[in-house]
């Protein structure tokens, strides 16, 4: 596992995107993690402006971005700081020597320099001038120091390249591409990346410095691709529009971090029947979906947790009027702004709970980047067969993230066309389907069924408005028993790893899935027993789910909040459950799970 | 159901089979029997047509119309239609608002949807009050307003809704009575015709919490004097026969009302109304009683393409590429032999 980390200026996002490139190439396993602060250009040389990449790859299974670093690049003295405690203390450390200056070490905190005080000796140090070897590899583009000095990442990832026997190909193209406006600058970034990889295969470098050598994992056949969470969500939303039948998408959303990257990669995608809007704000974006779904197309939303508050009346009226609609939460820490960059699970009271009276939607949540495909095209079933909004739950850390992804064939995937209502006789617009319990899809523009409909409650027989006590109490059963009635149509829950009884179950949902997963594999290994249990329908849960839970002494459910599928999970079956809870914004460590594991034996 | 696809709908066609609910003597029945009579007149079909409204006693309105209709949340009905409209901008959008819903907690939509130019027809019923909740004060209200919420009288300015409109860049911005109704089915059907945002303040009575709020320019005694019917390429004229019109101050961006036939002025002297003029349009918006008549008719008419027309230009230029698996396998891939 390594890190390389810098200035949020000096390009560490892309380096590290490159070097995961280049590493899935290679066929091995992977898994990403990056680290970036809310300032964009925060002032250099500052700790709270350090922003990091980090990859942990391998020839088995990875499902985490790893716990201890094998290899960290601090670009400056701040980032060092920052990224130290994580490194193992015989790891590899690659530094720009340059970068060490007076002015930089007081701003780090560092009362003395530590590559010359003595206290880095336990590590494999490499010191070098990257700054000056950087600015020797570009001189024949007379480039000015500022752009020289941008070349910087590209050094260091050629040094880190040849460190792990990794080809360069991709990244050329990649420089080519990307600034195919700007040759000589496409050059500079090449040559300097080449300029690394040459220092590491000629320099003398000190002993205890070398290559690594990691083997192929062995993954299924097939045709793999490196995949985001944001990517696969953006293509699993097409295939599902596609898979229900419909002919356009109207994607609505207002500028938030961490789920801007979703408007962004499908605004590219118009050609797919992808309609971006990009509206005044988060109760506009939500309403312009309603007026889509209500005008018989795909309506999608996307915002994080305080844009989702915003949009919560505009749900109450999408579950009212029983209108499909999917709303994609990038959890992030909070609440208010909080802290906008950085991973949570604290959205979950939110999506089951967080809105007034009593309206239910269905909840799913991605444990992976590559199951977000999976999951959005879940999503969009649901709304339709259902015609309700549904809450797609994601974080900051899947959004981000790359790993290898083997690409389904499009024409296996499954379909769920929808049936919009075009027969006017026997018509009225909350007919129920007897099996899903949904109202019809009756489209504007359909002769013959034109119809009102709106946030007041509607007579069950008629869907004319009604303030008939009776007839609330039973549209408020109705509405309750659609939702509730999806649990029939999904998979049981399953145990993701260990026995399906036992005395300890340590439940998780979301992101958390690849360190619970080798968490419990290390106790396994070491004989301890547990068994790891992953929910991704959080609401209604698998039907199976209680009596599941019930054949295990112990049910432990770590969680990136202060405590909320535990305690739905104890509302839900009486069952003692018992939270491990982390919100310092980062990842479990398997260790984290291991450990808890470990106590309870 | 033949009956939608008649060619010819009288305006009871329009009505829905729900019972209207506004208070006896509305001015909301008045705009309803004008609105049906528009669609009747201009033929359109029930099925393309939709009425969507945001909350309060106007956002009822898409009940009693026998088209497509979606009774939404408050202040939204702007973000609402705009969906609509993406999704199928072949439909016929009408959006039913107030002077609450549309500038209190809605202005940023109707902000939003003008500037934006979406093909609407967006109805504005004014009547300075809130009445579904009780008649507090509304952003249109005058400054002393006394309501429940203001014992005092209230102290903020209130928003112009013409004013606010043409700042918001709408390319249509015109103004109707409650119970002209000739007169309000001719704007109707002019903003019908305008593609784009169309925007039409409408001053509606509220006999319950604000009866005779409008009378300054209303009444019928004072009518004559306090309204002017503008319309494109007229000389600006009011009062009986013609007696009055507007010129502007010599040498400033200013109105002032003259006798036509007095102290030399004649009718070549007088502002003649165009309605693609902005600078002339936020003059005429401004005017106020007792001073200057009440400006009534197409103050402002200056077409430019739709967001939906732009919207549907840039998909058809993107193209239909549907291969789903080219997506899926854009970029880098490797295979994994068996």
């Amino acid at each position: 596992m390594i890190r390389f980390a810098g200035d949020s200026g000096d390009g560490m996002q892309v380096t590290g995107s490159q070097f995961t490139l280049e590493t899935a190439l290679a066929g091995n396993d992977l898994s990403t993690f990056p680290d970036y602060p809310a300032e964009i250009r925060a002032p250099p040389g500052t700790t709270f402006g350090v922003s990091a990449f980090q990859i942990q790859f391998g020839s088995t299974d990875v499902l985490t971005a790893g716990d201890q670093l094998d290899a960290l690049v601090a670009m400056n003295p701040a980032a060092l700081v920052v990224n130290l405690e994580d490194l193992r203390s015989d790891g590899t450390l690659v530094v720009d020597s340059a970068a060490f200056t007076e002015r930089n070490l007081t701003k780090a905190g560092y009362a003395a320099n530590p590559l010359t005080d003595g206290s880095l000796a336990s590590y494999r140090m490499l010191s070098v001038d990257i700054t000056r070897l950087t600015e020797e590899a570009v001189k024949p583009f007379d480039l000015g120091t500022r752009d020289a000095h941008r070349c910087r990442n590209m050094w260091a990832l050629g040094l880190m390249l040849w460190m792990f026997g990794r080809d360069r190909q991709a990244t050329v193209e990649w420089l080519q591409r990307k600034f195919a406006k700007t040759p000589h600058i496409a050059a500079a970034n090449t040559a300097a990346l080449n300029a690394g990889h040459a220092f590491g295969e000629t320099a003398e470098l000190p002993s205890n410095v070398g290559t690594y050598s990691v083997a192929p994992a062995p993954v299924a056949p097939g045709l793999y691709r490196a995949v985001s969470g944001t990517e696969a969500i953006a293509w699993g939303l097409i295939a599902g529009m596609r898979a229900a039948g419909l002919e356009r998408m109207v994607f609505a959303s207002y500028p938030i971090t961490p789920a801007s990257p979703v408007l962004h990669t499908l605004a590219g995608l118009r050609s797919h029947g992808v309609l971006t809007f990009q509206a005044e704000d988060e109760i506009a974006a939500v309403c312009a979906c309603i007026g889509a779904a209500y005008a018989g197309v795909l309506g999608v939303t996307s915002s994080s947790g305080p844009g989702i508050a915003l949009k919560t009346e505009g749900l109450g009226l999408a579950i009212a009027t029983e209108l499909p609609l999917v709303v994609i939460d990038s959890q992030r820490a909070g609440p208010s702004t909080g802290m906008p960059t950085k991973t949570e699970q604290s959205d979950l009271f939110q999506a089951v709970l967080g809105r007034n009276a009593d309206a239910p939607l269905p909840v799913i949540a991605s444990a992976t980047s590559s199951d977000c495909f999976d999951v959005a095209m879940e999503a969009v079933r649901l709304a339709t067969r259902y015609m309700t909004p549904v809450m797609l739950l994601t974080d900051e850390s899947l959004a981000n993230a790359a790993e290898p992804w083997r690409i389904p064939d499009a024409s296996a995937l499954p379909l769920f066309p929808v049936q919009f209502r075009t027969k006017a006789e026997g018509f009225h617009p909350f007919l129920r389907d007897p099996e899903t319990q949904a109202r019809p899809w009756a489209v504007p523009g359909t002769p013959g069924l034109e119809h009102r409909i709106g946030g007041l409650e509607r007579d069950y027989e008629t869907g004319h408005i009604s303030y008939d006590p009776d007839n609330h109490h039973r549209m408020t059963k109705a509405r309750a028993a659609k939702v509730a009635g999806i649990a029939h149509d999904i998979p049981l829950q399953t145990v993701a790893l260990g026995e399906d009884r036992g005395p300890l179950a340590v439940v998780g949902w979301g992101s958390t899935y690849g360190a619970i997963h080798q968490g419990v594999k290390v106790a396994l290994a070491r004989g301890q027993q547990a068994s790891h249990i992953h929910i991704r329908y959080l609401a209604p849960f698998p039907r199976n789910l209680g009596e599941l839970l019930r054949r295990f002494d112990r049910v432990l459910v770590p969680e990136l909040n202060n405590g909320q599928l535990v305690q739905l999970l104890r509302a839900a079956y009486l069952i003692p459950a018992e939270g491990l809870n982390q919100i310092t914004g980062k990842p479990f460590k398997v260790s984290t799970i291991a450990a808890a594991i470990a106590e309870r034996q | 159901m033949t009956a939608t696809l008649s060619p010819s709908l009288a305006p009871k066609d329009f009505a829905s089979d729900q019972e209207v609910r506004w208070c006896p003597g509305c001015g909301d029945y008045a705009i309803l029997k004008a609105v049906q009579k528009t669609l009747a007149d201009l033929g359109v079909r029930r099925e393309k047509t939709v009425f969507i409204s945001g909350i309060g006693c106007s956002s009822r309105f898409p009940y009693y119309v026998s088209t497509y209709g979606f009774h939404t949340i408050h202040g939204r009905a702007p973000a609402i239609a705009t969906g609509v409209k993406l999704a199928n901008p072949n439909l016929d959008v009408w959006l039913v608002t107030g002077d609450g819903d549309g500038l209190s907690i809605g202005g940023n939509h109707l902000l939003h949807v003008l500037r934006r130019n979406v093909d609407l027809q967006i109805l504005l019923f004014n009547n300075e009050i809130y009445g579904l909740t009780k008649g507090q004060y509304s952003p249109t209200s005058r400054p002393g307003t006394k309501s429940p919420s203001t014992p005092g009288g209230s102290l903020d300015n209130p928003v112009s809704p013409c004013a606010f409109a043409l700042g918001a860049g709408a390319r249509f911005v015109a103004r109707g009575i409650d119970t002209q109704q000739p007169r309000l089915v001719e704007t109707l059907k002019r903003a019908h015709a305008h593609r784009g945002a169309s925007f039409i303040e409408i001053f509606q009575n509220c006999v319950v919490y604000n009866d005779g709020v409008f009378d300054d320019f209303i009444e019928k005694s004072v009518a004559p004097e306090k309204q002017i019917h503008v319309q494109h390429g007229q000389p600006l004229r009011f009062g009986a026969a013609g007696r009055y019109g507007l010129r502007l101050v010599p040498g400033r961006l200013e109105l002032e009302v003259v006798t036509v036939g007095e102290n030399g002025v004649s009718e070549n002297d007088l502002l003649v109304h165009d309605e693609t003029n902005h600078a002339l349009a936020s003059l005429i918006a401004g005017l106020r009683p007792p001073q200057f008549p009440m400006a009534i008719g197409v103050l402002f008419c200056n077409p430019a393409p739709s967001y939906d027309a732009l919207v549907e230009e840039q998909l058809q230029a993107a193209g239909s590429d549907r291969d789903l698996n080219a997506l899926l396998r854009r970029g880098r891939t490797w295979s994994v032999a068996g």
